[in-house]
Parts: structure tokens; C-alpha cells; sequence
């Protein structure tokens, strides 16, 4: 009882910390003189005269759009050729070998979409200087876009006619400098003094008591593990995630770890009702988040606990699933860390999530379909919420007679358009893709499991890369090329038609004009809109994978208990 | 005058919606409603295969059903709009026929005279406007001397000379001639095109979607699109798992599931809104301007008319010091006696009451001389045997009373004062050089406007008056009256800066209108109304035009806006809602035959997958022409508080939405397997 409280604990006091470094992050993004302002301003400036940039000149949303874009679009090409070549370049000592075409374009794509999609093991395949570059992209560059990205929709709510969103190098210098820079180096001590490694040497050499040989894997895990956690990466460093003993050593760093990957997201949430100048709007988010964080928790703990009927009957005692679950930790510890790690796309875990029950992995198929917005991935996630708030506003208002508004802010043809498009593509993404592989033979041969689980398997590895999760089943293989190259469509679709079309909704409401509070004014943040919000992502997100899920978790479980696996 | 209301079912009008229904089939009309196109799509996949089965002999019992119910589906869609349409058009109709009651005396070229409906009415025709009658259309003078009393139009109460040759040759539709006889050409076409405007609007071919009707069909073929993906997608998936699904149950799914029931509805609950200003004698001159009109949160209000009725009336008099309450009155009915005026009038009315005399026609002593009231003195009255008797404003006998060195008493000061503080507008009355006392005219505000415009304040709509009356003045009748905000003393062009400072904060602003001053400041409002008396200018600058010209419409005019918008809302939260249900319908009757796991999916325990399909699919056909009521009269509207209003629209349309088609489908499911049609 005093371990689940004190993890509901961690988690509260995580959500309450949010708030002083949500009101901090606000004042970096409006250019407010902040904590750190004394030491890292003159910084700032340099940056700017250095690279020629005028930090008062601002953009259109076109032109923030084709800023992000050509930008993303080089570290794409940065990171191919990294990982091409890493075989020859330096940091490489224990001689490691550059990556197939395919493999580098996967690997190169799920970077840069802060995706991460593990198509190898960070310990065997990457060399010390792709692992750092790597960093360099994954977790400097790709959460610091989907931050500014998140930036500007906030920010365009408090804008009045207005036909620029803001400058794209400006929000990301300071992504970089205020945000990600300092963090990393606080909060990486925590885990250094718990025994998380940090180092340079090669791997160490163990000769075992049988007479065998084991490569014992190190580098500087703890400052790339800081960051995989912080930028809802998904810890990778090592090949088992979050339960490899040298990641997560203790206790603490569980319970660490956990709060690291719903600080940073709560604190965006916080952050944007500052911007937006509406309180209303953070405790509207948080709401629908705490929500939808509540709803997902009874379904996996009760699957778990059962166990799989099978097993009873072999005889085996207790019946809870501790298949693929790390030893040292609870069916509590695993199962909170299931949802902490998924709900917000992040994919750190402690357990396979092969071999999960099929109403867990039916729970993390949801959290992802619905476009992980429950405190969600560094931009993309709230801003999927906020796609929702305008579907909803626009039907609600609708319902209260008057044409909609949400924060102060029309909801015209032009914002439906786009949250509609989003919505339409995610959805494409993930089942087209799933679809299209699993009728073709190549889609088949990288399969590992049957039945509805193969199903299963295949759904959730498309859907997660449409959400830029990065998370997959052990059972694919997916180092293939059918795999390698039909995920990072999933990638790109998924991430720009959320933070593209964020952008573009940021465009048009930075240019209207602000509608005054009156009696007609529907609140976003009274229960009725946050109960209408969830009846949405049931409705529009959750139903379209209905079908699909009918057949692949609910099938799987309904066999299962009638005696059959796969 | 209320419109005609025209009876949901009239049969005429049914018989040809039922046949324009079948007409809107032809793919030509039938993509314009992209949702039910889909469905007509597949209704046509399905008889093609119903047929295939039918020359090779197969099952094709289930296939022809399932063909027939989808093509009903798209009917009643579109049935539903033709019969909004033809509504519509009947309520145009009978409305152009009724337009009788403003006539005008045409004088054809030949010197007679014709008596013709003002609306018919053309530019370059002649007509006589006599004594008492109502100028039926704009134009100018050609022949006589009137004095027009257009307080209608320009809110100033004084009458002006109308003449020909002059600069004050012009007179206005809607205005009133006093006294005199005149011929007018007409130099405006009356707006008798307005109907035929109105005709074409609910007229599919031409009607143009109003915004929020384009933002809501947007989403609905998004959630479609959406739909056709999980539908094709799902063949490869149910391979996956060695269950083929055949294209009509395909087909079925993707119908129950696309937002059939609002994008069947949807064009209907448009024209059905234009149809219900129609009955209130409004025409839309744009679709745009009746949803803005859900949109207003801020209405511009003239006092007189809207607020108040048109005139001032009598209503106390208030006697100087020692002058008794039966002498100030009888001073002032002499004085009126000649005062054709309202006001004039009504003191007439209070002094017969105070006393005591009956009867029509008190005439004053012979060799009496009347003294018209003119702008300049503010002041009218009677000579009578050398006596002056003489009614002003305070100012102008004060005025009157010093030119002899004597001053106003005290008291009648102070009354004047509380009358004015009140919200009446005080009256002085003046014997040879004595003050005898005050008259009180007060402001006699609408029965029932303080209800209403508190009902309206609950939907977050607040309401500014603009009157000419002094700041004191104008702040008391606001206050009585329950109004929010006033603007005193304002001259017509202050409407115009008003509406856009109120827009620049954000508002969207409605004022209703009738004179040419007016005609900028209504284009500038986002929901204007002309009012048909009121000027050819304002009638064009409107995007509505009331035939009734009562200001008091505006409120209808937002509630309807509002329960357009209300309507839309609900109906497609019923149909979201439903997809629900549908599900649990037609995925265990796809799967449960190779899965029988999944039967407990199948919670309404409907009999066979071919029923199931079948009782889903005719559910979801049957609920349109279930809805069609609800459509054309719009969701019960009730002035509530934003919150109240979602929570219950929330509760009966989105709760009810999701298990009222379980209970259905299951009724059908029943009905399908005594029925033996599975």
C-alpha cells in the first residue's frame, strides 16, 4: 500500500512542480526576463549576431512552416549520413558497422520526428559518436521543434490581428538554451548518483564461470538517458529499456524517471495557458488529461492481475502475468510504468510489451490512437488535445446556439479544415500502413506471432510510429525493409499533420481579432466541455480503431480465455 | 400581422417533394450533398450486386433489401430537403399575396386613378398620396404641398413641408402625410424583388451554404472519409484472420456508420430556418446574416419603437403654487387642441380625464388663433379674446417668461427637474404672463421588452440603446426598460462609429433601421434589418428586411438565428453518437460466425447477422424521416444560460444518441424476424 501511494505521490508532486516551471518556460518564450536570464542571455545575443538573425523581426505562419520544414528536412540528411558512415568515422571503439541504405533512412527519419523507432540497440549498433550526434538531433533538435511549434498556438491565442506567429529561430534557440540545455544537466545528477553509467571507455570484457565471454556495454548513458526520458524519446540506451539494471539501477530512479517523463509535458501545459493568456485553457488540458490518465488505469491492472487462464491451469501459482516483466519490480511498479511510459508517446518501459495481456496492450493501443494526449509528446500531444478542444467547441457551441469560439478566437471553416485534416491523416497513417503490410507476403514473413496477435503486433508498431512513439513488439522483426520503409511515412505523416497543421491553426487565430467574455461564452474549462472533450476522443478517434481492435486485443483476450493463444 | 403557418404536411406540397426527392438522385444534383452521395454510391454497388446474384441464381434476398433500404435512405435525405423547400417557397407565396394591405394610388396617363399594391410599384410611375395616407414608396414630388411626418424614418418628431422644385422635394416610403395632397414619381423600384431573392435562396440549385453550414459539411466529409478508411481497411484486416466480408455488408457498415442523419438533414435545417423568418414576416436577404444572427451579442437599439412605443404621452400634470390642477389643464387642452402631434394628442386625452369631459369635437371660442408649433420657438399654443396660452419646453417659456422681467417659480423648476431625472420630458404651460405648471410626458416603454431582453441577456446578448434624448433622460428609461448601455443625444451618424467600435472589440453587433442616415451604419453591422417602411437606402445596405417594420423583430429574428444553430448542433451529436450502437450491430454479426468469442459482442442479442445487418441499415434510413420534424421546426429553443443549454442538449442528444438506436435496432431486429424478412 505505501509503495502505490508513494507512486501516485511522485506523480502529484511531479504535476505540482509543473506549475513554477510552466510560469518559467512562458516567460522564456515571451522573451521575459527570467532565472536565467543573467547567465544566458548574453549567450542568446551572441547566437544572433553570430548567425545573422533579428530576434524583434517576425514570421508568417507560411514562413515559419517552410523554416521548420527545410530545417527538419536537414537533419534528415544529417543524420542518414551519420549512420551511414559511422563505420569509418572516429568515436568508434568497439568498431561497430555503418547501417544498410534503408535502415539509415528508418533510423535517420524516426530522429528527427522525435520518434525514435528502436530499429537496433543503442548498445550493439551505435558508435559513441553516433549515439552523441544522434543525441544531438533526437534530443536537441526534434523535441525543440515540436516545442516552438506548441509555442506558437499558444501564443496566437493572445495575438490580435496579427499576421505573424513568431520567429522560428528565436523560439528555437531558446528551446535549446533556456529549455533543454539546463534541464538535462539538473536533473542527469539524480541518476548519476544512483549508479546510472557514465562513461567513455569501450565495452568491458566479463569472462563468465562457465568459460564464456559477455561484452559489457557502457558510454555516457546517463546524459543521453536524461534526455531520451525528458523529450519523450523512449529510454533506449540500452537494449531493455528502463528495466536493464544499468539504466535503472534502483528505486529512486524509477520512481525518477517516471516523474522526468511527465514533468516536461506538464509543464508545456502550464505553459500554454500563460501564453494564451487564458488560465481557463491549462486547467481545461490538465482536465481532460487527468480524465482520459484515470480511464486508462483500471483496464491493465485488471488484465494483469488475472493472469492468463492458461497458465492457472498448467498449474502455475498466482496467475499474474509476470512474463517479459523485469524481476525486481512489482505488477504495480510495471503496470505504472506501462501507462507512464505510453500515455505520453515517451515508449520507456520496463516490460515487453509482447507479452503484455491483450487488454493491456488494447489500453496502449488507445492512449496511442487517440494521439497520445495524455500529457503527451513535447508538442504533438497537447497540441492533438487542442485539435480535439476545436472539433468539440465547434459542435458544442453549436449546440448553445451561436457560432463557436474557443479561447476568445472564432472557430470558423478554415480551423475545421485543419483539425479535420489532422485527424483524417493520422488515422490514414496508421491503418492504410497496417493494411497495406499485412496483405503483402513481405508484411507476412516479418511477422513473429499469429492470429490476432500478429494482428495485434502490426497495428500497434504503425499506430506508434504514426504518434512518433517509437514503440514496437518484440515479436516484429523490424529490421527489414518492408518495415524500415513503410514506418517512416507513418512518421512524418503523423508528426507534421499535428505540428504543421498546429502551426497553420496558429496563422489564422493570431490574425482574429478577440471575442470578449460574455454570458454566451462557454468556458473550456467547466466539467461540461471537459466531459464533451472525452466523448470526442471516444467518438471520432477511438471508434475508427474499433474494428480493427475488435479483432486484434479483444479477439486475442476473448481466445485466450477460451483456451487459445498465440 | 403573423405569417401564414403552413402546416408540416400539406399534401400538395408533399406530393411534389416526393417527386422532387426522386429527382435529386441524379448524380448531377446528388454530389452536392457529398455525404448522401456515398450513400448513393453504395446504394447503387448494392443493387448492381443484388442483380449479379439475381441472374446467377444466388441468395439475393438479403442483397436486394439491404439495396432497397440504402436508396431509401438517400430519399428521405432528400425528400427532406424538398420539403423544406417547398415550405419555403409556399411561405414566399402566400406572403407575395398577402402583401396587400400597402396600397398605392397609381394616376395612369390618362389622369385617372388605380389603387395597385405598393410593392408593384415601378420607377418612373405616378402616385397621389392624400390626407392621412402612408407614401408607399420612395420618390419625388411633382405636384402639391404636404406636410410629411417622418418621425418613422428620422426619429424627429416635427413634420416638414414637402414640395416639388425644391430641395425638400424627396419623400420616403413608410413616411406619413399630415396634411395636403401630393403626386410622387417613383424613383426606386420597391423592393418586391426581395421575395423573389428570398425564393431563389431555398432554392437548391442556388442557394449559396452559409459559412458555419460549409464548417460543419467540412467535418462531416472528413468523419466520412475517415469512415471509408476503417471500412476498406478492414478487408485486409478480416483476411488477415480468414473472414471475408461481402461488399453489401461492407457497404452497410459504411453507411451506418458516415453521418447519414445530420448530412441527410442538414440542407433542410438551413431553408427550414429561412422558412421560420418567412411566418415572421422577415425575409433573408442572405443566408449569411440569418446564422449571424444566432451570433449577435450586441444589439443596437433605437429607443422609439424598439423600447418605447413611438410616442410620448401625457401623463400627470404638475400645477404651480397656487393654481389649481383643473385650470393648468384646461390652458393646456386649448393649447393642444390644434397640436396634431402625439404628444399633442395624448395631453388632449389626460386633460378630457381630469375634466371630467366627454365627447369628440371641443372646438375653442370663435376668433380664437391657433399658433402652430415651429422648431425655432418650440412652442405652440392659442390666442384667445388677447390671452396667449402657450406649451414649450421649460427653456423656451422660461425664455418667454423673462422677456417680461418676470422668472419661473421655484416649484415649477424643480418639477421640471424630477420629470426630466425620471426619464419624462417635461412641458411648461404659460397663461398671458402666468406659469400655471408642468406637464409631465413620459416615455411609455413596450409591454413585456423587460422580460424579453432579460431572456436575452441570459444567452450573453446585451443591448445598447441609442435615443436623443439627454444623458438624464436616456439613463432613466435604460434603466427601466433593464437595458445595459446607452447612447445619449446620438445623431444618426453615431451609429456607424458605434457598430464599428463595438466590432473592434470583438462584438457582432445587430441594429435594425429605416432611414437613408441609417443605410451606412447597417451595412456596417453584422446582422442588420431594414424595416420595409424605411428607405430604399436602408433597405439595400440590410441583409434583412422586416415587412411588418415593427423593431421589436430583432429579438425573433436572433432567437431563430440561434435555434438554427442549435438545431445543427444537436442533430449531429445525435448522429456521432449513434455510430455507437451500429458497431455493436454489424462487427459480431461480421466476425461471430468465424469467431463465436465475439458473440458477446452482440449485447443487443440481435437474432442472425443478416438481421442484424438489415435492422441497423433500416434503422438508420428510418431515423431521418423520424428527424424531419425536429429539422423543419428546429430543437425546442429556450432562453438559458450557455451551460444549461449544453448540458441539456448534451443529455438528449448525445446520451440519447448513443442508446436510443440500441433499443431501435433491436425493435427493428424483432420486426425483421417476425417479419421472416432475414
Amino acid at each position: 500500500m505505501l509503495q502505490e501511494l508513494a507512486y501516485f505521490a511522485v506523480i502529484v508532486v511531479t504535476l505540482i512542480l509543473a506549475f513554477p516551471y510552466g510560469w518559467h518556460l512562458a516567460k522564456v518564450f515571451k522573451g521575459e526576463p527570467n532565472l536565467l536570464t543573467p547567465l544566458l542571455r548574453p549567450i542568446e545575443r551572441g547566437i544572433y549576431r553570430v548567425c545573422g538573425i533579428n530576434e524583434f523581426s517576425e514570421m508568417t505562419w507560411k514562413k515559419y512552416v517552410a523554416t521548420l520544414v527545410g530545417f527538419e528536412t536537414l537533419g534528415v540528411v544529417f543524420a542518414f549520413m551519420i549512420l551511414s558512415l559511422q563505420g569509418v568515422l572516429p568515436l568508434n571503439p568497439h568498431g561497430v558497422s555503418s547501417f544498410r541504405w534503408d535502415w539509415a533512412v528508418n533510423s535517420a527519419i524516426s530522429w528527427v520526428t522525435n520518434t525514435n523507432w528502436i530499429a537496433y540497440s543503442g548498445e550493439r549498433d551505435l558508435s559513441y559518436m553516433s549515439q552523441m550526434l544522434g543525441v544531438l538531433v533526437e534530443d536537441y533538435i526534434s523535441p525543440s521543434v515540436g516545442f516552438v511549434a506548441i509555442v506558437v498556438l499558444a501564443r496566437s491565442f493572445s495575438r490580435k490581428h496579427c499576421p505573424t506567429v513568431g520567429n522560428f529561430w528565436v523560439d528555437f534557440t531558446r528551446a535549446i538554451l533556456y529549455v533543454w540545455i539546463p534541464l538535462g544537466l539538473i536533473l542527469v545528477f539524480p541518476l548519476i548518483s544512483q549508479g546510472v553509467v557514465q562513461n567513455f571507455d569501450p565495452y568491458a570484457v566479463a569472462h563468465t564461470l562457465e568459460g564464456g565471454v559477455q561484452l559489457i556495454p557502457g558510454g555516457p548513458a546517463a546524459t543521453i538517458i536524461i534526455y531520451q526520458l525528458i523529450c519523450e524519446d523512449g529510454a533506449n540506451y540500452f537494449a531493455n529499456s528502463m528495466a536493464h539494471p544499468f539504466e535503472n539501477p534502483t528505486p529512486f530512479t524509477n520512481w525518477f524517471t517516471m516523474a522526468y517523463i511527465l514533468f516536461v509535458p506538464a509543464s508545456i501545459v502550464v505553459m500554454i495557458g500563460k501564453l494564451a493568456i487564458s488560465r481557463d485553457t491549462t486547467k481545461a488540458l490538465f482536465s481532460v488529461m487527468l480524465v482520459l490518465f484515470i480511464l486508462v488505469m483500471p483496464l491493465p491492472f485488471y488484465a494483469e492481475n488475472q493472469g492468463n487462464p492458461l497458465l492457472e491451469k498448467l498449474g502455475v501459482q498466482g496467475g499474474v502475468n509476470m512474463e517479459g516483466k523485469e524481476m525486481r519490480f512489482s505488477m504495480f511498479e510495471h503496470i505504472m510504468y506501462i501507462i507512464v511510459g505510453m500515455a505520453p508517446a515517451n515508449g520507456s518501459t520496463v516490460s515487453q510489451h509482447d507479452s503484455v495481456m491483450p487488454l493491456t496492450i488494447l489500453t496502449i493501443i488507445f492512449m496511442v490512437v487517440i494521439g497520445a494526449p495524455i500529457f503527451g509528446c513535447i508538442g504533438e500531444g497537447p497540441m492533438a488535445l487542442i485539435h480535439y478542444f476545436i472539433v468539440t467547441m465547434f459542435i458544442a457551441g453549436l449546440m448553445t446556439g451561436r457560432t463557436p469560439e474557443l479561447i476568445g478566437k472564432k472557430v470558423e471553416l478554415r480551423e475545421i479544415i485543419l483539425a479535420g485534416a489532422s485527424f483524417l491523416f493520422s488515422s490514414f497513417s496508421s491503418l492504410m500502413t497496417t493494411a497495406i503490410v499485412i496483405v503483402s507476403a513481405a508484411g507476412m514473413a516479418v511477422l513473429g506471432n499469429a492470429g490476432p496477435h500478429g494482428l495485434t503486433e502490426m497495428l500497434f508498431a504503425f499506430t506508434s510510429a504514426s504518434i512518433n512513439n517509437g514503440s514496437f513488439m518484440g515479436g516484429l522483426n523490424v529490421n527489414s525493409y518492408i518495415i524500415n520503409l513503410m514506418t517512416p511515412p507513418c512518421m512524418i505523416l503523423g508528426r507534421y499533420s499535428t505540428l504543421l497543421v498546429g502551426i497553420a491553426i496558429a496563422g489564422s487565430m493570431a490574425r482574429k481579432g478577440q471575442i470578449p467574455i460574455s454570458a454566451a461564452t462557454l468556458p473550456v474549462a467547466s466539467p461540461l466541455f471537459i466531459i464533451a472533450v472525452v466523448f470526442v476522443v471516444f467518438v471520432i478517434s477511438a471508434l475508427c480503431f474499433f474494428p480493427v481492435a475488435t479483432i486484434g486485443p479483444i479477439l486475442e483476450h476473448l481466445l485466450m480465455t477460451s483456451g487459445r493463444t498465440f | 400581422m403573423r405569417g401564414k403557418t403552413t402546416k408540416l404536411l400539406e399534401s400538395d406540397i408533399v406530393g411534389q417533394a416526393v417527386k422532387d426527392a426522386f429527382l435529386k438522385l441524379d448524380p448531377r444534383v446528388q454530389w452536392r450533398n457529398l455525404v448522401m452521395f456515398v450513400v448513393e454510391i453504395g446504394a447503387f454497388l448494392t443493387t448492381l450486386n443484388a442483380l449479379g446474384d439475381v441472374l446467377t441464381g444466388g441468395n439475393f434476398k438479403f442483397d436486394i433489401q439491404i439495396g432497397i433500404w440504402l436508396w431509401f435512405t438517400v430519399l428521405f435525405a432528400n425528400f427532406s430537403e424538398a420539403l423544406a423547400e417547398g415550405r419555403g417557397k409556399a411561405q414566399a407565396e402566400s406572403l407575395r399575396l398577402a402583401r396587400s394591405e400597402a396600397m398605392a394610388n397609381r394616376q395612369l396617363h390618362d389622369g385617372s386613378i388605380e389603387q395597385i399594391p405598393a410593392l408593384d410599384l415601378r420607377k418612373g410611375d405616378l402616385y397621389v398620396v392624400n390626407n392621412g395616407e402612408i407614401i408607399p414608396g420612395d420618390g419625388e414630388v411633382i405636384e402639391g404641398t404636404a406636410l410629411v411626418d417622418e418621425s418613422a424614418v428620422t426619429g424627429e418628431s416635427a413634420p416638414v413641408v414637402r414640395e416639388p422644385g425644391s430641395t425638400l422635394r424627396g419623400v420616403t416610403g413608410g413616411t406619413k402625410v399630415i396634411s395636403g395632397k401630393i403626386t410622387v414619381k417613383v424613383t426606386v423600384d420597391p423592393g418586391e424583388t426581395f421575395l423573389d431573392q428570398m425564393i431563389s435562396m431555398v432554392e437548391n440549385a442556388k442557394r449559396q451554404k452559409t459559412p458555419n453550414e460549409r464548417a460543419l459539411e467540412i467535418l462531416l466529409i472528413g468523419m466520412t472519409a475517415i469512415f471509408i478508411i476503417v471500412v476498406v481497411t478492414l478487408v485486409p484486416f478480416a483476411n488477415y484472420v480468414g473472414v471475408s466480408i461481402s461488399l453489401v455488408v461492407l457497404v452497410s457498415l459504411l453507411v451506418c456508420l458516415i453521418p447519414t442523419t445530420i448530412g441527410g438533414l442538414l440542407p433542410a435545417i438551413g431553408i427550414a430556418g429561412m422558412e421560420r423568418l418567412l411566418q415572421n414576416n422577415v425575409i433573408a436577404l442572405s443566408g449569411r446574416g440569418v446564422e449571424a444572427s444566432g451570433n449577435v451579442d450586441l444589439v443596437l437599439m433605437d429607443k422609439t419603437g424598439t423600447i418605447t412605443l413611438g410616442n410620448r404621452m401625457a401623463t400627470e400634470f404638475i400645477p404651480a403654487p397656487g393654481v389649481s390642477i383643473e385650470e393648468i389643464a384646461r390652458a393646456a387642452m386649448l393649447s393642444s387642441l390644434a397640436d396634431d402631434t402625439p404628444e399633442g394628442r395624448s395631453i388632449v386625452e389626460l386633460c378630457k380625464q381630469v375634466l371630467g369631459i366627454r365627447g369628440r369635437d371641443i372646438r375653442p371660442k370663435e376668433g380664437s388663433t391657433f399658433v402652430p408649433f415651429s422648431p425655432i420657438s418650440s412652442m405652440s399654443g392659442i390666442n384667445i379674446d388677447g390671452v396667449q396660452i402657450r406649451k414649450g419646453s421649460a427653456e423656451s417659456m422660461d425664455n418667454l417668461i423673462k422677456s417680461v422681467g418676470l422668472s419661473t417659480p421655484d416649484e415649477v423648476n424643480a418639477a421640471v427637474d424630477r420629470i426630466a431625472r425620471e426619464g419624462g420630458t417635461p412641458l411648461v404651460v404659460v397663461e398671458g404672463i402666468k406659469v400655471l405648471g408642468a406637464i409631465r410626458l413620459k416615455d411609455v416603454i413596450k409591454e413585456g421588452i423587460r422580460e424579453r431582453l432579460n431572456n436575452m441577456r441570459k444567452l450573453g446578448i446585451r443591448f445598447v440603446m441609442i435615443t436623443g434624448d439627454n444623458p438624464v433622460t436616456a439613463a432613466a428609461i435604460a434603466a427601466e426598460a433593464g437595458i445595459d448601455d446607452f447612447m445619449a443625444q446620438a445623431r444618426p451618424a453615431f451609429k456607424l462609429d458605434a457598430i464599428r467600435r463595438y466590432q473592434k472589440d470583438g462584438h457582432m453587433v445587430a441594429m435594425i433601421g429605416d432611414g437613408t442616415n441609417d443605410a451606412p451604419a447597417l451595412a456596417q453591422a453584422d446582422l442588420a434589418v431594414a424595416m420595409n417602411a424605411g428607405t430604399q437606402a436602408a433597405r439595400e445596405a440590410a441583409n434583412m428586411i422586416d415587412l411588418d417594420s415593427n423593431p421589436a423583430k430583432l429579438l425573433d429574428i436572433v432567437e431563430i438565428g440561434k435555434q438554427l444553430l442549435m438545431t445543427r448542433g444537436a442533430l449531429t451529436t445525435f448522429s456521432v453518437a449513434n455510430d455507437v450502437s451500429k458497431y455493436f450491430a454489424i462487427l459480431p454479426a461480421i466476425f461471430a460466425t468465424s469467431y463465436p468469442q465475439l458473440e458477446v459482442l452482440n449485447i443487443m442479442g440481435l437474432a442472425t447477422p443478416a438481421s442484424a445487418v438489415l435492422s441497423a441499415v433500416i434503422f438508420n434510413a428510418l431515423i431521418i424521416p423520424a428527424l424531419i420534424p425536429l429539422a423543419i421546426k428546429g430543437v425546442s429553443y429556450r432562453a438559458a444560460t450557455t451551460e444549461s443549454l449544453l448540458r441539456y442538449n448534451l443529455v438528449v442528444y448525445g446520451l440519447g444518441g448513443l442508446i436510443i438506436p440500441f433499443i431501435g435496432i433491436k425493435l427493428v431486429d424483432i420486426l425483421v424476424v417476425l417479419l421472416h424478412l432475414e
